[in-house]
């Protein structure tokens, strides 16, 4: 017995609004990071999952691309991230009002 | 059999999430979220994307959220300042936003007319590896070059001036 | 139905019985074999040739005050031994130990000695999941709150990582090669044809680079001297188990030993031809089964015994040393593999 399409898409709406929660409610850099994976997850699983409803694989090599652009994001993220500690000892992005320094 | 696996996961991955997101400890925080993609792993799996499910857990858990704690440790696993409700304007206006978010994948859901899934296919590590180097091959080639972009980006960001 | 359920399980119970029974052996071959290297005796006082030293040496571990120190993040610190016992069990479901052929027990097919014969994903299974036991190091050497162990563990996962981009690599040679990325049909590969009439085809033979980038690789990834950085005695005290005592040390221990059993495994079975033998072909059935448990043992047991060679002949590599290895030694060359595996098999010199 196959479970419903509407059951991965509901579970995948979820963790997106816990994502974006994490990405509009902290200050730490780090888990701004983290919703920002939570919610490419989210979508790719409703991808997939649409995918599977009109009998497709095209979804599973768009969320192939997704997660190697979610790779590149996260080095490039981190990298900034530490480049930024190094500068302010800090990471929380409300201290980050500076245009240059 | 597969119903109750879902739900299971469903369970666990939400939960999870939502200490990925909230606890204070970002250690404690990577290692949640690692948990809710290894649920995502296991949803892909019952979606019949098998080659998906592994893909997940050697990119995601195995390679990104480890760097993630490479970095959480790196900068000695800074906790977070107190808010201390100085916006609190930001606080409702997340959530609310949240709640749109929540309450858009519910309308889609609520679209959805209710028939049945066109047949499970499997996506094998055959199938993916034939689309991609046959119809999507230009995405695939350029996604190497945003890779390697983003190697040189890491590298210049991080690279100490002498 | 019931039979085939009964003969997976035995599968798996014979299977990581026999890991976790190589575990206590290689404890013993690792000493004794220390002490040759050495020119000592090594233990010999319980047993036969001290054989029954593991025996002693889990009582004597199960039996030590299990201490939890102060100021460690509690929960992090009794999962981090799990997550690495667990994965270093879970990795070996995927690798043919053995020719089934055509035996049937209580009506079910065998099949060949292997817990997950359908896995469609084979060997990244094994990659996914060998790709977590980092987890269990880095979390030891963070939540133990000591400066010692939280150097071993930001090592390892930058050594991890660094060399499992190598160890992928030269895999995907193998499996370009073979065309698929199921085990039994890399096996099935490779046996039964011969090149020049002598040479058996076994992967190594075409992908020799590959094959050394791969045990080299297989090293690090399993914190096995010259690249055991993590640990490292003599500038981290113990590195990232500092803190641990008794049976949670011993977890940490045994998954290393079956950490390396594994990998023993994947490297007869991707390079040397997993249990195929020559002259196989005059064999079925169980005497086949017997024979090819055998050809499988005897190649697991000299890449084990080369852990242990390497391990007491080697110094321990230079943080930065490593480092440079990795990236500008390994990783061009199996690039280099891959390529030469495309290349010749465009060109028709290997099927």
């Amino acid at each position: 017995m196959t479970i419903p399409t509407s059951n991965f898409v509901i579970l995948a709406a979820i963790l997106f609004a816990i994502g974006a929660a994490g990405v509009l409610l902290r200050r730490s850099g780090i888990s701004i990071l983290l919703g920002i994976e939570l919610m490419l997850n989210a979508a790719n699983l409703a991808l997939v999952a649409f995918g599977r409803q009109h009998g497709q694989l095209d979804a599973q090599v768009f969320v192939f691309f997704v997660m190697a652009v979610a790779a590149a994001e996260v080095a490039v993220g981190l990298a900034l991230l530490v480049a930024i500690f190094r500068k302010q000892q800090s990471i929380d992005v409300d201290r980050l009002n500076v245009m240059r320094w | 059999m597969g119903t109750a696996v879902f739900y299971l996961v469903a369970a666990v991955g939400v939960v999870s999430a939502i200490a990925a997101m909230a606890h204070r400890n970002p250690v404690v925080n990577v290692l949640s979220l690692v948990v809710t993609l290894f649920s995502i792993a296991v949803s892909y799996a019952l979606l019949g994307a098998e080659f998906l499910a592994a893909a997940q857990i050697l990119v995601y858990a195995g390679a990104i959220l480890v760097l993630f704690l490479f970095v959480v440790m790196l900068l000695g696993a800074p906790a977070e300042p107190d808010a201390g409700e100085s916006r609190p304007f930001q606080r409702t206006a997340g959530l609310a936003l949240a709640a749109l978010a929540a309450a858009g994948g519910a309308a889609v859901v609520a679209a959805i007319h209710a028939a049945a899934p066109a047949g499970a296919l499997r996506g094998t590590a055959q199938a993916l590896g034939v689309m991609l180097t046959g119809e999507y091959l230009f995405a695939f080639e350029f996604i190497s070059v945003l890779l390697l972009a983003a190697l040189v980006g890491a590298l210049v960001l991080v690279k100490r001036k002498h | 139905m019931w039979a085939e359920i009964i003969v997976s399980a035995a599968k798996v119970l014979v299977i990581a019985g026999t890991v976790l029974t190589l575990v206590a052996v290689m404890e013993w071959v690792e000493r004794r074999g220390a002490a040759f290297i050495q020119d000592r005796l090594g233990p010999n006082r319980v047993g036969p040739l001290g054989l029954f030293q593991p025996l002693v040496d889990a009582v004597k571990l199960l039996f030590k005050e299990d201490l939890t120190p102060a100021n460690v993040s509690r929960g992090l610190y009794l999962l981090a031994p799990m997550i690495s016992v667990t994965v270093a069990l879970m990795t070996f479901i995927v690798i043919p130990f053995g020719a089934g052929g055509d035996i049937t027990i209580f009506g079910a097919r065998l099949g060949g000695l292997i817990v997950a014969p359908d896995l469609g994903v084979g060997v990244l299974w094994l990659l996914a999941v060998g790709s977590l036991g980092v987890y269990g190091i880095v979390l030891a050497g963070w939540s133990s709150n000591n400066k010692y162990s939280l150097l071993g563990g930001l090592r390892s996962s930058a050594q991890l990582i660094s060399y499992e981009l190598s160890m992928t690599l030269a895999v995907l040679g193998v499996l370009m090669a073979s065309g698929s990325l199921n085990l039994e049909q890399v096996v099935a590969r490779q046996g039964g044809q011969f090149w020049l009439g002598a040479i058996p085809q076994w992967n190594v033979v075409p992908q020799m680079i590959g094959c050394v980038v791969f045990v080299v690789a297989v090293f690090a990834e399993t914190n096995r001297l010259p690249f055991d950085l993590a640990e490292a005695e003599t500038e981290l005290v113990a590195g990232y188990h500092v803190e641990y005592s008794s049976m949670k040390f011993a977890a940490f221990l045994m998954s290393e030993y079956m950490n390396m059993v594994t990998a023993s495994a994947l490297i007869v079975t991707l390079f040397f031809g997993g249990w195929t033998f020559p002259g196989m072909g005059r064999f079925s059935g169980w005497p086949l089964l017997v024979l090819s448990l055998l050809s499988f043992g005897i190649k697991l047991a000299f890449f084990l015994w080369l852990f242990v060679w390497v391990r007491w002949s080697l110094p321990r590599f230079r943080y930065d040393q490593l480092m440079r290895l990795g990236w500008k030694g390994l990783l061009p060359l199996a690039t280099l593999n891959l390529v030469w595996v495309g290349v010749a098999m465009t060109m028709g010199w290997i099927r």
